[in-house]
């Protein structure tokens, strides 16, 4: 089987243009990100299905001439869910901008207290020092 | 018998909450049955085993792994199991009037742990020992945290938690190397083969371990003092009678074949004899009763622990008695100090004064107890502690068979005759600041409510047979003499009994008594003693250090793996696949040569096109100008789709992109003009970096791959499948709603979710928008081309918008009917259908707004969403009630006579004359109900939502030609000024 140049140089392009949009902070643009590169992932599913032919639509081609249907279907499935999927995300954008006034992801807020605690060497919040005292009112409970 | 008792245990615990609620405090007495069944049946075996013979019971379990429910009662067994049933009936009988509210919680785990420890002193399979072993720590874990609002609580729980399961996993590792070793994980067949060598010490040292922290042993005691948290009749039963016991059960077990490893014998005399020594001593310093009685305990242990791993036959006998004796005075005292908690409210010594009077039965049977811990002829601690300095003694003389130099042995003595000094001298402590005065002028206690009869009846039982057992020496030693002969170790030892003669023993005895009196009598002095001992770092603090030190590597760990930020995250998951896949790539020998340029020259000018946009999207600042380019390569990819072959996916691509369009330029015109401008720093260069090595290694990679296939694909066959089965010539159509049936139905639940989850980010509340009533004749004037363009500004409305949506609107809905039905035949289906009608609404909504949209809509978007679902899973479950498979496609062929063949000017057409249904097209009509009202959901919510939002001032408002917006608070004071 022989290799389309043009399509899998699409892909790539599509796909790095993804990874690069997809690092940033926006929420717009990662969506951008995530589409462009689900789109390059959709036309990789193309190549892998095998050469160009004819729509595999029974009694208007011949069968040997057809494309794989297969893998038709599901980039299908694909495109549906990833628009349904990226309807979500930009009502997160504009839900983060009617909170924040931005659609930026910022870093998490916990991480960064856990980052601080290492600094300072510190222990968790969960943490609790077990000691106990010999005769301390502590102990007397029920 | 024994499987069913242990059963019945848990299903009684498992009922607690329903029995409390049926008998309230009675429900204990009911629970109390299990282990009185177990006690009955245990004293029918008593001839049997006392006689030397064993009952076995097996039941298969993990055969594979020859682990079976595999029980073993020798002697040994039977008097632990004896102890715990036994102790088990009189603790929960004094729950009864202990729980004033009775706590079902505790209720349940209580006679469930009675039935582990019952499992884990007759288990003979060490797999199955193990199981019970940790079940009695969680146990004893989940009532000593009984107020996990405590911080006391919680803490203790955690401790004896994680000391015993710490011990225990070194025992796992023990019991899993004998299994090795010796073939088998039946304790009495090891025993039988007497293992030695390296492996068989490293694991019998191992199981040492397990043992010491479940006996609470030092190093290991300290969760023992913590764990007095718990309820005292729990405290009782558990850390006093039973489950402390079972590390000495098990040493006592392994000690005949085991006491004479290299090490054994060492470790479990200093540690034993340094824990008795710890445990009296800091029991003196005890204001709290329980805790005065939980370092008591830590002695005894110590104490026992020592005897019967020694592994002589006089050490082995004085052990099981000293075990005996020590369950019936320590649960009698720990029950006591409960009834004095109940009647008082205290348990402080130093408060208590004067119950000597309040609560005289109380303080007798106290009295035998205390008198039997310190070793007071008549009482059965005396004869015990009597046989155990005997046997210690023996030792000294002349070693007794086990090689220990006699300067040791005489040292191990004296400690022993120093500890029961100790034990002398809490005893007293304990017994007069439980019931003594205080001071002479000191006014008694009030003693609130003064115990009932049944309340007291179990400590009564067990202190009195500490006076009883000591007369019966006779028949304790003959009950003792099968565990005892089987020790080859040592001499045969004495009978035990009060009286020996005068002896080296009683004169030891002698001495502990009098040096126990004395330090009660100047406890002032040990007192100030006590306090001038430096403050040394001890396990305690070791097991507080390690705990820190886990948890600080802990945080340390997490700050460095877990940054918080979705760039790295995300920078992480791609090096990976550049390092795997990349990596794969770099190893070929061999790369593809036969490639092609191009197909079409087209799909080179398209795919030109599309990287063209792809490469501007990354400088691109304003959002809509990133969403319009991303549309470009949306509807390049489609052309690219239809080039290859793919008209249903070029078809649903142009929709979708279509319809993406639409949605998000209605968000993105409410969010700020440009994108957030970012400081040029040097994470770009590495992102780019980073974007490049990825899009060259999935090119390379799907060179290689599609170039190198060799397989014939996995769909071949599926083309003729599709019209037999599914009756369809669009074979990706029948796929969909067919062969792949089920991806479909999840898909469109996505869909759902996906249009729920929008609908709630934008309403908040409720889904269900007050929907006013329709009516009908909102635009009167009758040149209007829609309904409710008359309610609009005029100048927002355009009239060349109207009449094209007024023209386009019935269009579309009949094409996205036609696609509906002909999908199954011809490029179209659900999908692509249910897009365009969807698209049909956006149109409506862009020409005239929010109220055309609900003119427009049949219904409200949740109905829809509901109807498809219900449609599509009824076409999937309906052939299957008819007796088919889920998903079954039936051909039905209608023919219209009439309209097959309508003459027409233009010849004879088929007007729908002759229909070819599928029953499949029901799921398709589903799926487009569901596209539909998803459409509908996102109009509804990104449109007339968020221009409900704007017409509220509930969104910050875009400051022009800015990357910032004004807030919304600053909007709203602006508006009011």
């Amino acid at each position: 089987m022989s290799g389309n140049l043009t399509l899998a140089i699409v892909a790539g392009v599509l796909v790095a243009s993804g990874v690069y949009l997809l690092t940033e902070r926006s929420l717009t643009r990662i969506l951008i990100g995530v589409l462009v590169m689900g789109n390059g992932v959709n036309l990789l599913f193309m190549l892998a299905a095998g050469p160009a032919g004819n729509p595999p639509l029974l009694g208007m081609f011949p069968t040997e001439s057809m494309t794989d249907p297969l893998p038709q279907a599901m980039v299908l499935t694909a495109i549906v869910i990833t628009m349904a999927v990226s309807a979500f995300v930009v009502t997160m954008a504009y839900r983060s901008f009617q909170l924040n006034g931005n659609d930026e992801v910022s870093d998490d807020v916990e991480d960064r207290r856990i980052r601080e605690l290492a600094e300072r060497d510190d222990v968790s919040d969960s943490y609790e020092d077990t000691s106990f005292s010999d005769a301390g009112e502590d102990m007397v409970s029920e | 018998m024994l499987l069913s008792l242990i059963a019945l245990h848990m299903v009684l615990g498992m009922g607690a909450a329903v029995s409390v609620r049926l008998l309230g405090r009675n429900a204990f007495l009911l629970v109390a049955a299990a282990p009185a069944i177990g006690f009955g049946w245990l004293w029918s075996l008593a001839p049997a085993v006392i006689a030397g013979a064993a009952y076995v019971e097996i039941a298969p379990w993990i055969p594979s792994l020859d682990v079976s429910l595999a029980f073993h009662v020798g002697l040994l067994q039977w008097l632990l199991a004896m102890l715990v049933t036994g102790i088990g009936v009189i603790v929960l009988v004094y729950c009864r009037w202990y729980f004033t509210r009775p706590p079902a919680r505790t209720l349940g785990l209580l006679v469930a742990f009675a039935g582990a420890m019952l499992g884990l002193v007759t288990a003979d399979d060490l797999v199955v020992l193990y199981v019970f072993w940790e079940l009695t720590t969680v146990f004893s874990y989940l009532m000593i945290g009984h107020d996990s609002s405590r911080r006391a609580n919680r803490a203790a729980a955690t401790t004896a938690l994680i000391v015993t399961t710490t011990g225990g996993l070194a025992m796992l590792i023990g019991i899993v190397g004998f299994g090795v070793t010796t073939g088998t994980f039946r304790l009495h067949a090891i025993l039988a083969t007497e293992p030695t060598g390296p492996a068989a010490t490293a694991c019998a040292l191992l199981m040492l371990v397990g043992a010491l922290s479940k006996s609470a042993l030092a190093p290991f005691h300290f969760w023992l003092p913590g764990a007095m948290a718990a309820p005292t009749p729990v405290s009782a039963y558990l850390h006093a009678a039973t489950m402390v016991k079972a590390g000495i059960y098990l040493v006592a077990a392994l000690a005949p074949v085991f006491a004479s490893v290299p090490g054994w014998r060492p470790a479990l005399t200093v540690l034993g004899a340094a824990t008795m020594l710890l445990g009296g001593w800091r029991s003196l310093r005890q204001n709290d009763l329980k805790l005065l009685l939980a370092y008591g305990t830590v002695s005894q242990l110590g104490f026992i622990m020592l005897l019967v791993g020694f592994g002589t036959q006089s050490a082995g006998q004085a052990g099981l008695a000293m075990l005996l004796a020590h369950a019936l005075f320590k649960a009698t005292l720990f029950l006591t100090v409960g009834v004095i908690d109940h009647a008082t409210g205290t348990r402080d010594l130093t408060k208590l004064s004067g119950l000597v009077r309040k609560l005289p039965v109380l303080a007798v049977v106290a009295g035998l107890a205390a008198a039997s811990m310190a070793g007071i002829p008549p009482l059965f601690g005396f004869v015990a502690k009597e046989a155990a300095l005997d046997a210690l003694v023996r030792v000294a003389i002349d070693s007794d068979g086990t090689g220990v130099l006699p300067a040791p042995a005489v040292l191990l003595v004296a400690v022993i005759v120093l500890g029961s000094m100790l034990t002398a001298a809490y005893s007293l402590r304990f017994w007069w600041g439980a019931f003594g005065y205080r001071r002479r002028s000191a006014a008694p206690t009030i003693v609130k409510h003064a115990p009932e009869a049944g309340f007291i009846a179990g400590p009564a039982l067990l202190g009195v047979s500490c006076l009883v057992a000591g007369f019966l020496g006779g028949p304790v030693t003959g009950l003792l003499e099968s565990y005892t002969s089987a020790i080859g170790v040592g001499a045969h030892p004495h009978t035990l009994a009060l009286w020996h003669g005068f002896t080296t023993p009683l004169a030891l005895s002698a001495v502990a008594l009098t040096g126990g009196a004395v330090l009660f009598w100047q406890r002032d002095v040990v007192g100030r003693v006590q306090g001038t001992f430096p403050q040394v770092a001890a396990a305690n603090d070791f097991y507080r250090w390690s705990m820190r030190l886990l948890d600080v590597l802990a945080v340390e760990v997490t700050a460095r793996t877990q940054r918080g930020s979705l760039a790295s995250y995300l920078s992480v998951i791609l090096s990976v696949f550049l390092l795997t896949v990349g990596g794969t790539l770099m190893l070929l020998p061999v790369w593809p040569d036969r490639l092609h340029a191009f197909d079409t020259p087209a799909q080179v000018v398209v795919g030109a096109v599309t990287c063209l946009a792809a490469l501007s999207l990354i400088t691109v600042r304003g959002r809509i100008r990133a969403i319009i380019t991303v549309g470009v390569t949306g509807y390049g990819t489609a052309l690219l789709f239809l080039m290859h072959g793919a008209p249903d996916l070029a078809l649903t691509q142009v929709l979708v992109e279509t319809a993406s369009l639409l949605v998000f330029l209605l968000v993105m015109r409410t969010l700020p003009k440009y994108f957030t401008d970012r400081p040029l720093h040097s994470s770009r260069w590495w992102r780019m970096l980073l974007a490049i090595s990825v899009g060259l290694t999935v090119t390379a990679s799907i060179l290689v791959s599609t170039t190198s296939r060799v397989a014939e694909r996995s769909s071949l066959g599926l083309e003729k499948a599709a019209y037999e089965f599914g009756y369809g010539r669009n074979v990706v159509n029948v796929i969909l709603v067919d062969t792949r049936a089920w991806d479909t139905l999840g898909e469109v639940s996505v869909l759902i979710i996906a249009a729920t989850g929008v609908a709630s980010l934008i309403f908040l509340r409720s889904r269900v928008q007050r929907r006013p009533p329709r009516t009908r004749a909102t635009n009167q004037s009758s040149g209007a081309w829609l309904r409710t363009t008359g309610a609009l500004d005029p100048a927002a409305r355009s009239l060349v918008f109207e009449v094209v949506t007024r023209l386009l609107f019935s269009v579309m809905i009949l094409i996205s009917l036609y696609l509906l039905v002909a999908g199954h035949n011809s490029p179209g289906g659900g999908f692509a259908g249910g897009l365009v009608a969807g698209l049909a609404l956006m149109v409506r909504y862009l020409a005239a707004g929010a109220k055309e949209l609900e003119d427009a809509a049949p219904t409200d978007a949740g109905r829809l969403l509901g109807t498809g679902l219900f449609v599509a899973v009824g076409s999937a479950a309906m052939p299957w009630v008819f007796g088919g498979r889920i998903f079954q496609s039936y051909d039905i062929h209608v023919t219209i006579p009439g309209l097959d063949a309508v003459a027409t000017p233009w010849g004879v057409v088929n007007v729908f004359g002759d229909l070819h249904l599928v029953s499949s097209t029901v799921f398709d009509i589903g799926v487009y109900l569901i596209v539909l009202g998803m459409m509908f959901d996102l109009v509804r919510s990104l449109g007339a939502g968020i221009d409900q939002h704007a017409e509220d001032e509930r969104t910050p408002l875009p400051r022009p030609e800015s990357t910032t917006a004004l807030s919304v608070s600053a909007r709203q004071n602006g508006g009011s000024r």
